[in-house]
């Protein structure tokens, strides 16, 4: 078994539903789900005040709360709690930069997008890119296609209409 | 069908099974449009698992994406593939990945180093070849590729420090160059300028370890509150010592965490540094979080010493912090600090403190806590310390305090405090003289009347009230609580309550029984239950049928089972139990029960025949004088009677004899039959030689020391040992061994190096057996003030022994270290006679242990505990890891052509690889496998023109077949072996002989 730095990224909401999660570790379905459901529970259960790090089996749990989600990360014994925050952090930045003052219903509604620009900032575990310019250029470059190929299909299906 | 997928993804996240979904997430990025194909390789991405058989059927998709002219499908590909692939297929992609490191995007070559990272990650030796190029990837222009090589560096720096030292002024170049703003202004986080990039490239240096780095790592480490190399520059920590302090008194939360952790690290190393932290420390403790709590928790274990441990005691038991720390882990590993302390004895202030704290612990703790820790504290009031007077007076002030508690609400007690109450009232309170036993029992008679008792305190009251009872005033309150529960539906209790009512009325049987103040004397139990061999036999005598094991009589059970061939036969009326028609009366079953009776009353004769044969009688062995505790002296031959009567290999013994006679007739009888006892003796006999051997050696490393021409006489003994073994197939490397061990042992002044001096007493220490064979290095493994810890391993035909040295240097003895090895991939045996060591002062205790393999891996681990005690009784613990090649296990298989053609049919685990020639001579496959076969053991079946087969097997006997052919000036290599991952470590294994070569 190899060790990644980040071993996965969930996010919740304050009533408990998951709204993301993002594995980097091969892990079964079971266990996922057994894991998610143990860490939401602990996390829904700390006070504000409280600092944002948790020791939890052999990982470490980095957490932080946006308005009504939270984020929360899962990095090895290793790793640094500190940066690991700021990647949680630089993550909420881009889905704002993208999304424009992103709320909880953006994420729903486009959580592949939310995906998307994940699969762009972290790679396999790792931090991939972490200029946001360069983030959101990739992620821009990829819409753009999607809308070209949207068009044309859009007028075919006139014609077919009419 | 985009939209779908989306939703399905959906379902799966909020825990709705949608598996039926897969096949179509691979089917869309196979054939979508290049949206379509977005989706569906994200779904693919979250649904599958490495591990999934599906994936396969994307790899085909993933290979035509790659060749792809459109940038976003490139990209696409790389991405699915960084997040997962089937490791067997990644050398179809390989070529095409590595194509991608030269694209003129920097996306993609920034993709492509990640996915190679991936595959380094999961079969390193597949990307060997390529480490050039990931150099090239460091040196890119664009910042992102750089950052990206970065993880892979790490990554290889961890495994091994010493190839990539060349690399390390480039990375501090990089760092400065971070560090001096050089990079784009994206980069900047918060002002910061690119943050991972500094902690990656700290943490690779950390790994590079160069001391010069030293002042601008400090700066750069608090720049970014980057902690963890801190810890390993002593240089430096004073001066970042006063910064963690402005951590820990920071207000902001993450970090004053961030800051206690650290201080844990430092104080690890300087525990003054903590000293001026002090109140900053204790005042954490009353923070509300919990986890900070713990972490300061932790920190004060580690600074506890003589003077303050009363003070932080004292904290902890603040009543604020007791409620918080009722539903903590860390509350246990507190009190073991307290039990630790006072076992040093000088920590703790005073006697009454000590009872007082433990007391609070327990009133605090109750229930929570785990059951060792009332009984360690048990065993150290009755075991005592030093002195006699000392501990009458702790046990005395504990009597006192629990009388007062008893007095005051027992009620709100938890159970085991009870528990302990009650013992330490029953052991000791006769030493407090002006207490009478009569006030004793009436309190402890109220215990039991409490609803909240549980039974298991009831019992250990019982007990209590047992020991105390003495006539007098208190037969009256013993006689209540005796019918109390003479009938109670416990049997425990009830057992408890009639042994109460006994032994209160025989004050002569209760004396012996439990004899005052006997804690010291440990108690022998006769756990054969010899005491009872005249009962059993009167009843054998009598016709009862003898006992069996459990085991046994399933057994039985089956055989009969399975031989009654007649399901309707006789077995029905037999098995059923007599009562049960007696009952029932009526008259059709009455006849069978006259049918049964005739087979019933044969129990009422004697039984002469058993199962086994012959049963000899046995008279009753007149035992009832030594009843409870039997004298050493006899307890072997009385485990042996008691054996026979079990296991019921009955050997007849002979008609009455003198009681003597008898026992040594069975002492002599059953020391060969007991496979118990023979073996006890055998392993007694065996220690004692060994020890005898080891003084030997003792002697001749102190002779070794003194003169050097007397240490030619263990170098001269190996040399005759190596002469015997010359026989073996490691002869070709021994004689060269052999002669370095002589010139080593020859040298005139081996007193000039003390690290030689080492090795060579180390040398010295080597088993006998393992004299001819050639050694690796003794490399230490761990050193701390007493116990140096170091190691060799000694190839063996058919397998690897690794010796483990302990060096004492301190002036007294060790009496029991005890070793545990342990590792994932092997699987380790003991070859001593037990894993507890004694080390004298000065000397050298050898353990030594057989490895095979379990699981094979390109490095394998070996994970030592190491535990012991100092005559003055702190424990202590090691903790070390030793690292062995793969090749060290590999020996060559002798096979003859045929069979190897057959083998290689039947293997199905295999692995192909190209490989670089050795082509300076004239026959480059002869050259290249002569190479392979001096540096990994193979056996050379034969070359047959082009092409060459080659075999090993790995310990013990898991072959491993090769055949290799001349391709275009390169070797390729076909590797075939009946263990997964056995081909692919042997190929790493093979390519790294030829590289080095």
């Amino acid at each position: 078994m190899y060790k990644n730095s980040i071993n996965f990224m969930l996010l919740f909401s304050r009533q408990g539903k998951l709204r993301l999660q993002k594995w980097y570790v091969p892990l079964s379905d079971k266990e996922r789900k057994k894991i998610s459901r143990d860490l939401v529970q602990t996390i829904l259960a700390r006070k504000p005040k409280m600092c944002s790090f948790l020791e939890w089996r052999d990982l470490k749990i980095v957490y932080k709360r946006y308005a009504s989600l939270y984020f929360c990360c899962a990095v090895e014994d290793q790793d640094n709690e500190l940066i690991t925050l700021e990647i949680i952090h630089r993550y909420v930045e881009l889905l704002d930069k993208y999304f424009g003052s992103v709320c909880e219903l953006d994420i729903i509604f486009n959580f592949e997008k939310a995906y998307f620009i994940l699969d762009e900032f972290l790679l396999g575990g790792e931090a991939q890119e972490t200029s946001k310019k360069n983030v959101l250029k990739a992620i821009e470059q990829a819409d753009l296609l999607q809308e070209e190929a949207e068009a044309p299909r859009s007028v075919l299906e006139e014609i077919g209409l009419t | 069908m985009k939209e779908l997928m989306v939703r399905a993804i959906y379902c799966e996240m909020l825990g709705y099974e949608a598996s039926f979904s897969y096949i179509h997430a691979i089917k869309l990025a196979q054939q979508g449009t290049a949206l379509e194909k977005r989706v569906g390789y994200l779904a693919v991405s979250l649904f599958l698992n490495e591990s999934h058989e599906l994936l396969l059927l994307l790899v085909n998709t993933v290979l035509k994406d790659l060749q792809s002219t459109n940038l976003i499908e490139v990209c696409m590909a790389l991405t699915v593939v960084s997040q997962m692939f089937p490791k067997d297929m990644i050398p179809a992609i390989l070529p095409l990945v590595e194509e991608k490191l030269n694209h003129p995007k920097e996306i993609i070559r920034r993709k492509a180093v990640l996915a190679l990272y991936k595959f380094y990650l999961i079969a390193p030796n597949q990307v060997q070849h390529i480490h050039n190029k990931f150099r090239k990837a460091l040196c890119d222009k664009d910042p992102g590729v750089m950052t990206a090589s970065l993880h892979i560096y790490l990554q290889m720096i961890q495994e091994n420090p010493e190839g990539y030292k060349d690399l390390t002024t480039s990375f501090v170049t990089i760092l400065k160059q971070v560090v001096g703003g050089k990079l784009p202004m994206d980069f900047n986080y918060h002002s910061v300028p690119a943050p991972w990039l500094q902690i990656q490239l700290l943490r690779i240096l950390l790994f590079c370890s160069t001391i010069f780095l030293c002042r601008d790592v400090a700066a750069l480490c608090i720049h970014c509150y980057c902690i963890q190399p801190l810890s390993s520059f002593p240089a430096i920590l004073y001066e970042s010592a006063k910064c963690i302090g402005n951590f820990v008194l920071s207000l902001k939360i993450n970090l004053k965490y961030l800051g206690l952790k650290a201080l844990t690290y430092v104080v690890q190393q300087h525990p003054k540094l903590a000293l001026q932290h002090q109140m900053t420390i204790i005042e954490c403790l009353d923070h509300p979080d919990l986890i900070i709590k713990r972490e300061t928790l932790e920190l004060l274990f580690r600074i506890t010493n003589a003077q303050n441990v009363s003070v932080i005691v004292e904290k902890m038991l603040d009543p604020f912090l007791k409620i918080m720390l009722c539903c903590c882990i860390i509350y246990t590993l507190f009190i073991v600090l307290i039990l630790f302390s006072y076992e040093e004895y000088t920590y703790a202030p005073d006697n009454e403190w000590f009872i007082e704290t433990m007391s609070t612990v327990f009133s605090v703790g109750g229930d929570m806590m785990q059951p060792d820790i009332p009984n360690s504290f048990l065993k150290l009031l009755s075991e005592g310390f030093d002195s006699v007077e000392e501990d009458r007076k702790l046990r005395l002030f504990a009597v006192d305090s629990y009388v007062s508690l008893l007095q005051g609400e027992p009620g709100k007690l938890p159970q085991r405090f009870l528990q302990v109450i009650s013992w330490v009232l029953g052991e000791y309170s006769y030493l407090r003289e002006e207490l009478e036993a009569a006030t004793v029992l009436r309190l402890l008679a109220k215990l039991l009347d409490m609803k909240s008792t549980s039974s298991e305190t009831k019992s250990w009251v019982l007990m209590a009230m047992t020991k105390l009872c003495e006539g007098g005033a208190g037969v009256s309150v013993t006689q209540e609580v005796c019918e109390t529960y003479g009938s109670s539906l416990d049997t425990v209790l009830r057992q408890r309550a009639q042994e109460l009512q006994h032994l209160s009325q025989d004050c002569e049987l209760r004396a012996r029984v439990l004899p005052r103040g006997a804690g010291l004397e440990p108690l022998e139990v006769d756990s054969s239950l010899s005491f009872l061999d005249g009962f059993v036999s009167e009843a054998l005598a009598a016709g009862a049928a003898p006992y069996k094991a459990p085991h046994q009589r399933q057994e039985e059970l089956a055989q009969a089972k399975a031989l009654s061939l007649e399901p309707y036969g006789l077995s029905l009326p037999i098995s059923m139990s007599s009562c049960s028609i007696a009952d029932r009366q009526s008259p059709t079953l009455l006849s069978v029960s006259s049918g049964l009776s005739t087979t019933l009353k044969l129990d009422g004769v004697k039984r002469v025949w058993g199962r086994e044969g012959y049963l000899s009688e046995r008279e009753p062995v007149e035992e009832s004088a030594h009843v409870e505790v039997p004298s050493p002296l006899q307890s072997p031959s009385q485990q042996g009677e008691a054996d026979s009567s079990q296991s019921q290999t009955l050997t007849p013994i002979p008609t009455p004899q003198p009681e003597q006679e008898k026992q040594q007739l069975a002492s002599s009888l059953f020391v060969g039959l007991g496979s118990q006892s023979s073996v006890c003796l055998m392993g007694k006999s065996e220690s004692t030689t060994q020890r005898f051997r080891r003084k030997a050696k003792d002697l001749a490393v102190s002779s070794l020391e003194q003169t050097s021409q007397l240490s030619q006489g263990p170098a001269a003994a190996n040399g005759i040992c190596d002469v015997e073994l010359t026989g073996s197939d490691m002869s070709e490397t021994s004689p060269t061994l052999i002669r370095d061990n002589g010139v080593v042992a020859a040298d005139p002044a081996p007193h000039e190096d003390p690290d030689k001096l080492k090795d060579l007493c180390l040398r010295t220490h080597l088993p006998a057996e393992f004299s001819g064979l050639c050694h690796s290095e003794i490399t230490p493994l761990c050193t701390n003030q007493t116990l140096d810890f170091s190691a060799c391993h000694l190839q063996k035909e058919d397998s690897l022994a690794l010796v483990v040295f302990i060096y004492n240097s301190s002036d007294s003895d060790i009496q029991e270290i005890l070793l545990e090895l342990d590792s994932d991939e092997l699987e380790v045996s003991c070859v001593c006679d037990s894993p507890v060591q004694e080390a004298r002062s000065h000397s050298v205790a050898v353990c030594q242990y057989s490895l095979t393999v379990k699981r094979p891996s390109v490095h394998v681990e070996v994970v030592g505990t190491a535990s012991y005690q100092f005559p003055a009784g702190t424990p202590h613990s090691a903790q070390f890891s030793y690292k062995l090649p793969l090749t060290s296990f590999i020996r060559p298989l002798t096979v003859s052509t045929e069979e190897y053609g057959a083998m290689w049919l039947d293997f199905s685990h295999d692995t192909k690889q190209k490989l670089t020639l050795i082509s300076d001579g004239q026959e480059p496959l002869t050259d290249t496998l002569n190479v392979l076969k001096k540096k990994l053991q193979l056996h050379v079946v034969e070359i047959i023109g082009m092409e060459g087969i080659v075999a090993c097997r790995l310990l013990r006997d898991q072959p491993c077949l090769m055949h290799c052919r001349l391709h275009a000036g390169t070797l390729s290599v076909w590797l075939r072996s009946p263990v997964p991952d056995l081909p692919d470590c042997l190929m790493y294994h093979c390519q790294r002989a030829l590289q080095e070569h």
